[in-house]
């Protein structure tokens, strides 16, 4: 087989799985962070320690499968790609490493405070770790997503020669640091990936709520977790829409072949329409079955209904054509869940509002359901990012009409390493995956049955009469008992805790 | 000092600040097999329970910062020592898994593999390191443009084993020293022959492997004449060496740790001497195709750059690094949050 397809395989497969966890702990981080805080200003609630708790063991699962799926990403650009790591070491590297320096020491440092510190350091202490946890991840992506999105408009570089040993060869060498940083589609990405996070993280506690809540179980600890939730996941995903549309415009400016890839447009057009659906097929260089909205592509790159927006018959020269028909899809796919999500989240404020969403089962099962289409945007979304770059690694600029600093994938590869020993690789990497993913799914269950644990001195009976007035919460609160079908009295009794063995 | 020399110094930072603290991590694995119940076995796990991950940063970093610093050597070893850094990232992969999952659930077969496993994996890293090193020392084959020209096997000889072999003993005794800090009672007193075992097997490798430098690669000592002030190292080295036993003998685990952790230092930086200036020695024609300091670097700019990250984020690391150390200070408490 070729080492170029196995190669490209093995970065996605590990990549993608690698991706399920990093967003989804930098999510929880901000669940975590709130809940800290929360517990700082009203420690005469115990709920908040309780959820803290509970969501701190979910996190610390979490973080640890990213950390060591993390770990060979960073070795695959040097096992894999030797030939890009050459090329761009002097930019891409010093993005790398700083994230290495600023970030990796700092989360898994206080990491240890925020998981392992409950009985050694005091509340504030504590929130101070989970601050600086949470301030560690976004530290992480914002390295992360400044040297992948070096690579899809770089800037701030020359192409020099270097010679090693009498050998001359080019590479890319920085001359301007904090354009690279600052490079054009930096800071939209950023806001981008981290607004998915935020929804993933929102629709994961959504989903563990949601549960509980049709369970009958840990029903007070649900609503509140349900509720922030759903108010986190509105709001990230209607910034969503706009960051997405931010993101879109740059990307028409910046790198026309992914924008036209992810339209399926093969010829250009003035009045370009926006797809809703359609086959891209690359063959007959159409889009088949498109439904689309009249011009809607031209006001939403341009602001004007006629504008041109250029197809692959004035780009593929240049940038060369990405597997359209993935980036596409990928696309699509994602647009298409963040327009549900927008949908559902207003539905369910709408309920929250009239104080009967609790009664919605419906609407529950479905948020139960929904985290697994929050996962399936994210990787979409990183697909396609990537695979509408190809076929270049290192996106060129245009100048005098050709192609000009770019690094094209197959170009990429490690001079020295064989198809086999990939092959083997990717073997060993499929079966080790499998077994993480087993294991990351039996312990997230474990965890999720075995539920927050009980606040200490309260017998979970009915509620005493002396709550605060009702709010919002109580209002939506007060229906559910009055439905018959979710009580307290469901809740079972304190014999679900984990023997000597802890649980964290 | 330019440039190229400070990120050699840096790098060597990183590696040592690696073996030091991974290394009683990757000790306590190695060990972990011979504690004798559930309880003692929970109690080395948490020995290092929440610092293993932090000190594995140091090797990530390290990874990072050779990325940057120094592409060309870092872009020939990594692909040319593929299989064998995919081993190393296996083992680091199930090593994790093991050490998180362990405790999980209270199955006694789901214990006694993961606690296989997180020996197995420990012992394999350790090796894997040690033989990267034996090999490194002894050269490995390099075309002219400074890519491997070689397969898995170039890489293992009886001396690059050896290497591998003194690894497993120093970090085994190194584990066991720290565990002497972080331990109580019948296990404590225990751990002291162990202690002795595994300074006993470094000792007969660290000769061994001391002669056979010597005896086989010429290259190794050369920087010494150049050098004459690297002697001191050497002298300290052996002294602190020399300490760990008195130590042990005198019942002051904290001397003795201090004393494995500044050998440990004291190897790297011999193994940065014996290299010196070069980052990949050639085998064949060592002169004309190893990747050295200047000819694999990045441009002084990122040099520069990285400097500036570097001095900024230093004194943070060390700083939360320290903080984290002293707030799970003293002996283990099984606790719920432990593993």
């Amino acid at each position: 087989m070729d080492v170029l397809l196995l190669s490209r395989l093995q970065f996605a497969f590990t990549i993608m799985f690698h991706y399920l966890f990093p967003p989804l702990t930098i999510g929880l981080g901000m669940v975590l962070v709130y809940l800290g805080a929360m517990r700082l200003r009203r420690p005469e609630d115990p709920i908040y320690e309780q959820a803290a708790r509970f969501w701190t063991r979910i996190f610390g699962l979490n973080f640890a499968l990213g950390v060591v799926t993390g770990i060979v990403m960073e070795f695959e650009f040097g096992t894999n790609w030797a030939a890009y790591s050459r090329y761009v070491g002097d930019v891409f590297g010093s993005a790398l490493a700083a994230e290495g320096i600023f970030a990796f020491f700092l989360e898994s440092g206080f990491l240890a405070v925020l998981l392992f510190g409950w009985e050694r350091v005091g509340v504030k202490t504590h929130f101070f770790a989970t601050l600086m946890v949470a301030v560690g991840g976004i530290f992480s992506s914002i390295w992360i997503v400044i040297a992948n999105s070096w690579q899809q408009t770089p800037v701030g570089f020359e192409i020099r020669d270097h010679v090693i040993n009498g050998q001359t060869f080019q590479r890319a060498e920085i001359t301007d640091f904090w354009a690279m940083v600052f490079n054009p589609s930096a800071v939209d990405r950023l806001v981008h990936v981290w607004l998915g996070s935020f929804i993933l993280g929102a629709f994961f506690v959504m989903s563990i709520s949601a549960w509980y809540l049709l369970k009958g179980r840990h029903l007070e600890f649900a609503r509140r977790s349900f509720t922030g939730g759903l108010l986190l996941a509105t709001v990230s995903s209607l910034a969503q829409l706009a960051s997405g549309h931010s993101q879109a415009k740059g990307v028409g400016e910046h790198q026309p072949a992914k924008l036209a890839a992810m339209e399926g447009l093969y010829e250009s057009k003035r009045g370009a329409g926006l797809s809703l659906f359609g086959w891209p097929d690359s063959q007959a260089r159409e889009l088949r079955f498109a439904v689309e909205i009249p011009g809607m592509l031209s006001i939403l790159l341009h602001n004007d209904p006629d504008a041109e927006v250029r197809g692959f018959d004035a780009l593929e020269a240049d940038y060369g054509m990405p597997p359209v028909w993935i980036v596409f899809q990928a696309y699509h796919l994602m647009v298409g869940i963040g327009m549900l999500f927008i949908a559902s989240t207003l539905l369910a404020c709408y309920y929250l509002w009239r104080g009967t969403l609790y009664e919605k089962r419906w609407l529950l099962w479905y948020f139960v359901f929904a985290v697994l289409l929050a996962f399936v945007a994210n990787e979409a979304g990183w697909m396609t990012a990537e695979v509408g770059r190809q076929p270049w690694v290192v996106y060129p600029t245009i100048v005098d009409g050709s192609p000009t600093g770019g690094l094209r994938t197959s170009d990429a590869l490690s001079e020295v390493v064989r198809a086999e020993q990939v092959l083997a690789s990717i073997i060993m990497f499929g079966l080790i995956y499998a077994l993480l993913f087993v294991l990351w799914i039996v312990i997230l269950n474990h965890k999720i049955q075995h539920g927050p644990d009980p606040i200490p001195g309260t017998d979970p009976g009915p509620r005493p009469e002396s709550e605060p007035g009702p709010g919002l919460l109580e209002a939506a609160t007060g229906r559910v008992d009055h439905s018959g079908t979710l009580t307290e009295a469901n809740e079972p009794p304190d014999g679900r805790r984990a023997g000597p063995t802890g649980d964290r | 000092m330019d440039l190229h020399l400070l990120w050699f110094v840096i790098l060597g930072v990183f590696l040592a600040g690696y073996a030091v603290l991974d290394g009683f991590d990757l000790g306590v694995g190695i060990l972990h097999l011979t504690a004798r119940d559930d309880t003692e076995r929970r109690v080395m796990l948490n020995s290092i329970g929440p610092i293993w991950d932090g000190n594995e940063v140091w090797l990530v970093t390290f990874g990072g910062a050779m990325f940057a610093a120094f592409p060309e050597a870092y872009a020939t070893v990594f692909s040319g020592f593929y299989l064998a850094f995919m081993l190393v990232l296996f083992s680091l992969i199930f090593r994790a898994v093991s050490i998180e999952f362990r405790s999980k659930l209270g199955s006694k077969a789901w214990r006694r593999a993961f606690d296989f496993g997180f020996f197995a994996s420990s012992l394999l890293a350790t090796l894997l390191f040690g033989v990267a090193v034996g090999a490194a020392m002894a050269g490995v084959p390099l075309d002219e443009r400074g890519l491997y020209d070689g397969g898995f096997l170039d890489l293992i000889s009886p001396y690059s084993v050896l290497v591998g072999m003194l690894a497993v003993a120093l970090f085994a005794m190194h584990g066991a020293i720290y565990l002497l800090l972080k331990t109580e009672g019948d296990l404590r007193h225990r751990l002291y022959n162990r202690a002795w075992t595994g300074f006993g097997c470094f000792l007969v490798c660290y000769l061994l492997v001391t002669i056979m430098t010597l005896a086989t690669i010429p290259r190794a000592t050369a920087n010494f004449g150049a050098y004459p002030w690297a002697w001191l190292v050497v002298l300290a080295n052996v002294l602190a060496i020399a300490n760990i036993p008195r130590s042990l003998f005198l019942h002051r685990p904290a001397r003795a740790f201090a004393s494995s952790c500044a050998a440990i230092a004291g190897f790297v930086f011999l193994f940065g001497i014996a290299l010196f200036p070069n980052l990949v020695t050639s085998s064949v024609e060592p002169e004309a195709r190893s990747l050295t300091l200047y000819n694999a670097a990045s441009s002084e700019q990122t040099l520069w750059n990285m400097a500036v990250v570097a001095a900024i984020g230093a004194p943070l690391v060390l700083t939360y690094t320290g903080l984290v150390y002293w707030t799970f200070r003293g002996a283990v408490r099984l606790d719920p949050h432990s593993y």
